[in-house]
């Protein structure tokens, strides 16, 4: 064992901070406890930053509040943002898993807004198509194009040992080119860099569609997408926890020599989890599109990509947990619109994931603070 | 306090008093004392999971008691890290070497230290460190890199950084389990001149008649408590430790059966593979082992036996040669095709191929079998039906563990070993390659573990026995084979240990037999 003990080597106070190692196992509860702790002095932290720039820090947390979770319409629109977050925590959730670091969830994102646009503008079906219809079409060709973008650096790493964090993020590159070329060049409409808008039997079902019914729902653009994210989630949670493939990726994840030991085809499992990654982050990218946006265009991901592998670190990879994490940084992301200016709450979101990685040091060290005049 | 009287033998370097320590569901230390007396050798013995390395680890500053206090030459102490325990010179050797592989011996032994501050003039270094090991016997090259290195000679390496950081007591947690008995001899010496230039060394081993051949005095702990304390190793026999580490006597003797060999399970062919580094290492094997039968193969430690066991159970491509099982050649196929048709495998590195170390014991030993029924059910894992599985093999194989959740990491080193060898014997292989099976075991599990290679050999299943420990392997074995440099030297029906020794040094036995140095009867 190397360098255990780190010494703050302040003599001036009659303090000292030293952090040991931990020994034994952490309660469960802890880790999540932790995580709550780290969100709130992330705030705090936030807090002090407003202060010092002449800002009321509690006028705006306020405001933030009020501008995601203040009222049903804007809880609905909180709901909005976190859904795409919800899917593309899943993807990461289960590369990560597998210690498999695909950051290329925002290119997938991208690809899957293609694949279900094509639906509509090639078209693959008639306009005439029935709602239900369009919804699974768009979202198995969504699925399947981000499945592609999984797939080629899954095969590349399987076959040539490529580093998959280089090549995924590569591939985002070339994910908002491709898009690119088809909003300017092909789908656009009228020169303008967007295509046309989808009919209306291409969107996915929101809460105010059925307004005219329950008047409560009107305004409220809440999406048939987050059923969808809420289903994946609780699939997924079921499939890594308790069918033979989750406890396969489980043991590659923890001991990949183990589980070649054991027969587990490990390349096979890089290719699958990685085409199931990118399938889940190409639905996100589906379920924006049909959703809320309703035709291809550049501006369509505000960083969801990016901010899922946020999502999933602070969900500790659990599919269940990604939810909720989703909705605090759905929160975020609104706040952001209304607040000016709009780097406040991207600052928070930073803050809180600095929060969290300094965070997983206090599971594997402690904090004693010992007065100097009983130094052992 | 009685230290008066002891300062006339010798004086009492260290002196732990009422130790506890307690974790979630198992009392590890419960009330223990153990004193160490300066320039002696003192054997800690005890059953898998009996608290030796725990009692270690609180010693070492890695762990902290949670009652009971320690005496360094009469001054208590409380460490709160290894740092303070190794600058009141105390330093530990654990079974699983903490060395950088890609560095040189010299880097290892410096990281850490504050000198030198950045790494410059490592020539200098360098010759310090040949000059420390010349002084107590451990003749390293101070510039290869670790993973160059033998286990013996990685053991010296860590023995050096513990002696370059001023050590004057010295833990060594089951040295020997990994060491080939020619390693044993040199580390043996070490010890010696250690303990001549005034050093004191714990040593904790399961083998009783090495205790009995280097320690002055021995503790013996049983479940977490002390049931000898600092007796004189001279006079004691193994009965006597059999029944104080176990509580009831242990018979050291084995029953076999005649062996009633079938067909041929496995037919091997020519194999040759390399090694991790890209070199030879099995050139040319070939035998057979038939149902119902040991066969052993004897040799030196790195001579090919772990390659071999690779390939054997598809671990490893070979580069020629067939390995046929019932009739089908898995060469160059991977581990599913060998477990498919019942094949075993006990390897040689329990932590890095064995387990998963974060994963519950359950998880552990569904590994092979999570695919059959009942535990598999459909795409599904039957979940209560692996609980059920994994708790009847922690009864039968006396795994020692709080429940069968517990992340096998925190498993004592035997019982670790349990869990591996519940998982591949209980599954009644066809084929089983075993390799060290018994290493890290207490007496009590040995005995056990034998009685088990056997019963599945009377119950027809064909066993290659790999293992450095000659006692073991004509005991258990049927025939021996012998490996010298990757090729078989010989066979041998009647254990004659002469004759294995020879062959083990790389004489074959056709040679023997015109040399007439021994006459096949
Ligand atoms: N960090 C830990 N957390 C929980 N339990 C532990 C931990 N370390 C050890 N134990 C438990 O404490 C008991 C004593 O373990 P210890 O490693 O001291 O045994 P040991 O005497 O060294 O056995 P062996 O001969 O098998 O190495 C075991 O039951 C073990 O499971
Ligand atoms: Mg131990």
């Amino acid at each position: 064992m190397k360098s255990d003990t780190v010494v703050s080597r302040k003599s001036i106070f009659p303090f000292r901070v030293k952090f040991e190692q931990r020994i034994s196992d952490v309660p469960k509860w802890y880790p999540i406890a932790l995580s709550f702790a780290a969100v709130v002095v992330a705030l705090l932290i936030g807090a002090i930053v407003l202060a010092v720039g002449g800002g009321n820090p509690w006028a705006t947390y306020a405001h933030i509040a009020r501008a995601s979770f203040g009222s049903v319409g804007v809880f609905s629109d909180t709901l909005v943002k976190a859904t795409p977050l919800i899917l593309v925590g899943l993807a990461c959730t289960v590369a990560f898993r597998m210690k498999l670091w695909n950051i290329g969830a925002e290119g997938q994102f991208f690809v899957g807004a293609f694949g279900a646009s094509a639906v509509v503008l090639i078209p693959l079906l008639p306009e005439t198509a029935p709602n239900w219809l369009f919804i699974i079409a768009m979202m198995l060709a969504g699925m399947f194009c981000g499945a592609i973008f999984g797939l080629i650096p899954g095969l590349l790493k399987a076959i040539f040992n490529v580093n998959e964090v280089i090549s995924t993020l590569m591939l985002n590159y070339i994910a908002v080119a491709w898009n690119n070329f088809f909003i300017f060049a092909i789908w656009t409409e009228g020169g303008f860099q967007m295509s046309k808008v989808f009919p209306k039997n291409a969107w996915l079902p929101r809460l105010t569609d059925l307004g005219s019914e329950y008047p409560f729902f009107r305004g409220l653009t809440t999406h048939f997408g987050l059923i969808i994210a809420i289903i994946a989630a609780v699939i997924l949670w079921y499939i890594l926890n308790r069918s033979k493939w989750g406890y396969e990726i489980r043991l590659i994840g923890d001991n990949p020599k183990a589980a070649n030991y054991a027969g587990i085809p490990i390349k096979k499992h890089i290719v699958l989890v990685m085409v199931v990654s990118g399938a889940l982050a190409g639905l996100a990218g589906m379920s924006e599109i049909s959703g809320v946006v309703h035709r291809l265009q550049g501006a369509i991901s505000p960083g969801y990509g990016f901010t899922g592998i946020i999502v999933a670190w602070l969900a500790k990879l659990n599919p269940i947990a990604v939810i909720f994490v989703s909705i605090l940084f759905g929160a975020l992301i609104l706040a952001g619109r209304e607040i000016q200016p709009s780097g406040v709450p991207k600052m928070i979101q930073g803050v809180i994931l600095v929060c969290l990685i300094a965070s997983d040091f206090l599971i594997r060290y402690r904090v004693k603070i010992i007065r100097n005049s009983e130094e052992e | 306090m009685n230290q008066s009287t002891e300062t006339l033998v010798k004086e009492n370097v260290i002196e732990m008093r009422g130790i506890t320590k307690r974790f979630p569901g198992v009392l590890a230390n419960d009330h223990v004392d153990f004193d160490l007396r300066s320039g002696e050798i003192h054997a800690l013995l005890g059953e898998n999971g009996a608290g030796k390395s725990t009692l270690m680890n609180i010693l070492a500053g890695l762990y902290k008691p949670d009652s009971g206090n320690i005496l360094i030459h009469g001054k208590s102490v409380a460490f709160a890290s290894p740092k303070d325990a190794i600058g009141a010179g105390i330093g530990m050797i654990h079974q699983h070497f903490m060395l950088v592989p890609s560095q040189t011996v010299t880097e290892n032994i410096l990281l850490g230290l504050n000198e030198p501050r950045f790494i410059m003039n490592l020539k200098m270094y360098d010759q310090n460190i040949v000059e420390l090991g010349e002084k107590y016997g451990l003749p390293v090259d101070p510039k290869a890199k670790i993973w160059q290195l033998s286990v013996g000679e990685q053991q010296r390496v860590e023995i050096l950084k513990m002696l370059y950081r001023g050590a004057e007591i010295l833990i060594m947690d089951e040295p020997t389990a990994v060491l080939a008995p020619q390693e044993i001899e040199i580390l043996f010496n070490t010890l010696h001149n250690m303990v001549g230039l005034g050093k004191s060394v714990i040593f904790i081993s399961h083998k009783l008649h090495e205790v009995e051949q280097i320690s002055d005095r021995l503790t013996v702990l049983r479940k977490g408590t002390v049931t000898a304390q600092g007796i004189e190793a001279k006079g004691v026999t193994r009965a006597d430790l059999a029944r104080l580490m176990v509580g009831r006597d242990i018979i050291f003797s084995l029953e076999k059966k005649p062996c009633n060999p079938g067909k041929p399970v496995i037919q091997v062919e020519n194999v040759h593979c390399l090694n991790d580094k890209g070199l030879n290492s099995v050139n040319g094997v070939s035998f057979e082992v038939r149902s119902g039968e040991i066969v052993g193969i004897a040799g030196v430690a790195g001579n090919g036996q772990k390659e071999l066991a690779d390939v054997l159970t598809g671990l490893r491509k070979c580069s020629q040669g067939k390995i046929i099982i019932q009739g089908d050649d898995i060469a160059n196929r991977n581990a599913k095709a060998g477990i498919r048709h019942g094949v075993s495998h006990i390897p040689e590195d329990r932590t890095h191929i064995g387990t998963a170390p974060n994963l519950s014991v359950t998880d552990n030993v569904i590994m092979k079998n999570y695919t059959k029924k009942p535990i598999s059910k459909g795409w599904m894992l039957d979940t209560p039906s692996a609980e059920i599985y994994a708790r009847e093999l922690k009864d039968v194989y006396d795994i020692i563990v709080p429940s069968i959740d517990t992340p096998v990491r925190l498993l004592s080193g035997g019982n670790l070993q349990r869990v591996i060898l519940a998982r591949e014997i209980s599954s009644e292989p066809t084929f089983l390659v075993a390799m060290q099976p018994t290493r890290g075991l207490d007496v009590g599990a040995i005995e056990g573990v034998q009685k088990l290679l056997l019963l599945q050999r009377d119950a027809g299943a064909a066993i290659l026995l790999i293992s450095e420990e000659l006692e073991e392997l004509i005991s258990l074995s049927d025939r021996i084979l012998v490996i010298y440099e990757g090729e078989i030297m010989g066979e041998v029906f009647d254990g004659n240990i002469d004759e294995i020794g020879l062959m083990m040094t790389g004489t074959r036995q056709n040679q023997l037999l015109k040399s007439g140095e021994i006459h096949e009867i």
